[in-house]
């Protein structure tokens, strides 16, 4: 597909007697936001990990701009612009929030082992700008009153608007949202979509796995369906919305 | 946050000249003897500090490194070439400096290895193994990392043992003093005994500092990172592999550098430096010191080595140092001076207090 910034060819993956994805062949348009979705074990979670690089597939291609990143590790795969946050948020608990963010930045930044025991001017200049640049970000997602909070004593809302910050902070290309709205009442989600929207407007491509119907339908551009690990149909919300096989898949055989 | 985390550092320095200056007031100078030797194994321990408290890593097979240090130091300055002194390539080392002539206490010529380049020898040799066993092991987690690292441990131990060349069960004895400046020497001569406290806690300073500047530093957030969630770090783009491997060859840098100048100090060392127990009491100090409380574990560290050193432990100085670890990890497995622990402490104590005055 032209213009695309993520592809996957038929990538397959195998869990024991599970076969969690088999053959998806998905696209994700630069500047777009496309949502995957499908039932429980549809595999959307794996195919996430697939592209992550936190799982290796068994076979396909993953191809980021252009660039073959199959089986690259997940910090690799990190410094090549792919961020991600988890279904489950996963701060460093025992940090502030202002500390998280700016591990974000560990793939903006170079200073090395040897540099960071000597504390060389150019590795507090450097330290200076990677403090500034996760102030800056929090204080975009309007965070900055918590900076000096320890991860973990926050509220789950907050957290994971810590999680967003964090993985934004690394100035991604391509952004991987697991699950984001899951554990969000109805006016965190309406926030956390003009959020997903915003993060768009900067020029970040968005890929989202999400239950909530109503979120996916509204800010996507692109819905990818999976069922039992194999891409099920793909388009636009609209289209999504009245094909047959999806709703047969979500509802069961007597709705379609 | 600035200039503000060397202050620690300063007031340990401080601390270091006053003891200093209590115990020659006290005219108990005899006590620098295991004060110094208590500085190099909490050099040791702060390494140590680091891979646990930092990185989240253990390693039951620091004091390995730490005789790897001192062993090389010692075969290297006493393996006497005098034979060769002829040939070469010797008088061209000799001229360089890295070869030294000198007479050790039979009166007895020796042309060896000069300390300073043996020294070079020993961190280098430790960077390799370090790199070299820290590469494959250190992607181990939990009790198999302690494994793999106790089974370094045993096995240096039973090379130092039992290699002819490093003097078997007797290690090797008579190593020269460590001549850093005309007339001082890391050595174990009664009038240079103030001038090698200062070395030695010197050193410890200067580890002090560089760990404050690596824990503060890009490698330090990632660490801390790596202990919080791997896979969040992972996803972050931190190799955590490489970081975990970088903070393992520190510690076992700093192990090295230990037991190199504690080996020149001594004048000798023995297999019972590369002992298990001797890992055990280093991991021991590091729980009780609260794990990545730097200042906790050197407090500690001085503590319990200096009344081990002067025995007051008696025939139970292993025993009391695994009695330590078993209760730390019973009854406050996250270390005994960590920031959580004192917390609750001060928590305790704030509550008591205005109960005190309430009543």
């Amino acid at each position: 597909m032209p213009g695309a910034l993520l592809e996957t060819h038929a990538l397959s993956r195998r869990f024991g007697g599970l076969q969690a994805v088999q053959e998806a062949s998905i696209a994700v348009a630069a500047g777009s936001i496309t949502a995957l979705i499908g039932p429980n074990g549809a595999g959307k979670s794996t195919l996430f990990n697939l592209i992550a690089g936190s799982v290796a597939p068994d076979a396909g291609r993953v191809v980021f701009d252009g660039r073959d990143i199959t089986g690259a590790a997940p910090h690799a795969v990190a410094a090549l612009g792919i961020g991600r946050t988890f279904q489950t948020t996963r701060l460093f608990a025992h940090m502030t929030v202002l500390e998280n963010v700016m591990v974000g930045r560990h793939v903006r930044s170079r200073a090395g082992c040897i540099a960071g025991m000597l504390n060389l001017p150019s590795t507090w200049r450097e330290e200076r700008r990677i403090r500034e640049k996760a102030a800056a970000v929090l204080e975009g997602l309007d965070l900055g009153g918590d900076v000096r909070e320890v991860a973990g004593t926050l509220p789950f809302g907050v957290q994971r608007l810590v999680e967003f910050a964090r993985a934004l902070a690394a100035e991604p290309r391509l952004l991987l949202l697991d699950e984001p709205a899951a554990g969000l009442n109805l006016h965190e989600t309406a926030a956390l979509g003009r959020l997903i929207e915003r993060i768009r407007s900067q020029g970040i491509t968005v890929l989202v796995v999400e239950h909530d119907m109503s979120l996916v339908m509204d800010i996507s551009d692109e819905v990818i369906v999976l069922d039992q690990g194999r891409v099920l149909t793909a388009g636009a919300p609209v289209e999504i919305q009245k094909n047959p096989d999806v709703i047969r898949v979500y509802l069961g055989d007597d709705h379609a | 946050m600035g200039l503000q985390r060397y202050v620690p550092v300063l007031v340990l320095a401080a601390l270091v000249a006053a003891v200093e200056r209590g115990v020659a007031l006290a005219g108990a100078g005899y006590y620098l003897t295991q004060l110094i030797m208590a500085a190099y194994y909490c050099l040791v321990a702060a390494g140590l500090c680091l891979l646990m408290g930092h990185a989240g890593q253990i390693s039951l097979g620091h004091a390995g490194f730490f005789a790897l240090g001192g062993y090389t130091s010692a075969a290297l300055t006493t393996h006497n070439l005098l034979a060769h002194a002829a040939e070469p390539w010797a008088r061209c080392l000799q001229a360089c400096g890295v070869l030294s002539e000198w007479q050790n206490v039979y009166g007895v010529k020796v042309l060896s290895v000069a300390p300073w380049a043996a020294f070079a020898a020993a961190v280098a040799l430790a960077l390799a193994v370090a790199f070299a066993i820290g590469v494959p092991i250190i992607r181990l987690r939990g009790h198999y990392l302690a494994m793999a690292t106790l089974g370094f441990g045993v096995i240096i131990y039973r090379i130092a043992a039992g290699t002819d060349a490093l003097g078997r069960s007797d290690g090797i004895a008579e190593v020269p003093p460590f001549a850093l400046a005309a007339g001082l020497a890391v050595g174990g001569a009664t009038a240079l005994r103030v001038f090698n406290y200062y070395v030695a806690w010197g050193l410890v300073v200067l580890g002090a500092f560089v760990i404050v500047n690596l824990t503060g530093s890009r490698i330090g957030r990632a660490l801390a990172s790596i202990h919080g969630n791997e896979a969040a770090a992972n996803a972050l783009g931190v190799d955590t592999a490489r970081c975990k491997v970088h903070a393992f060859v520190v510690s076992a840098v700093f192990a090295a550098v230990a037991g190199s100048f504690l080996t020149h100090y001594n004048g000798s060392i023995g297999p019972s430096e590369a002992s298990v127990m001797k890992s055990v009491r280093y991991v021991a100090i590091v729980a009780a010191g609260g794990m990545a409380n730097l200042w906790g574990v050197l407090l500690m560290g001085a503590a319990l080595n200096f009344l081990s050193l002067r025995g007051v432990f008696g025939t139970y100085d292993d025993a009391v140092f695994g009695v330590i670890l078993i209760a730390v990890m019973l009854f406050a497995p996250r270390g005994l001076l960590s920031r959580s622990q004192l917390r609750a402490l001060r928590g305790f104590l704030g509550r008591r207090l205005h109960a005190g005055r309430a009543a």
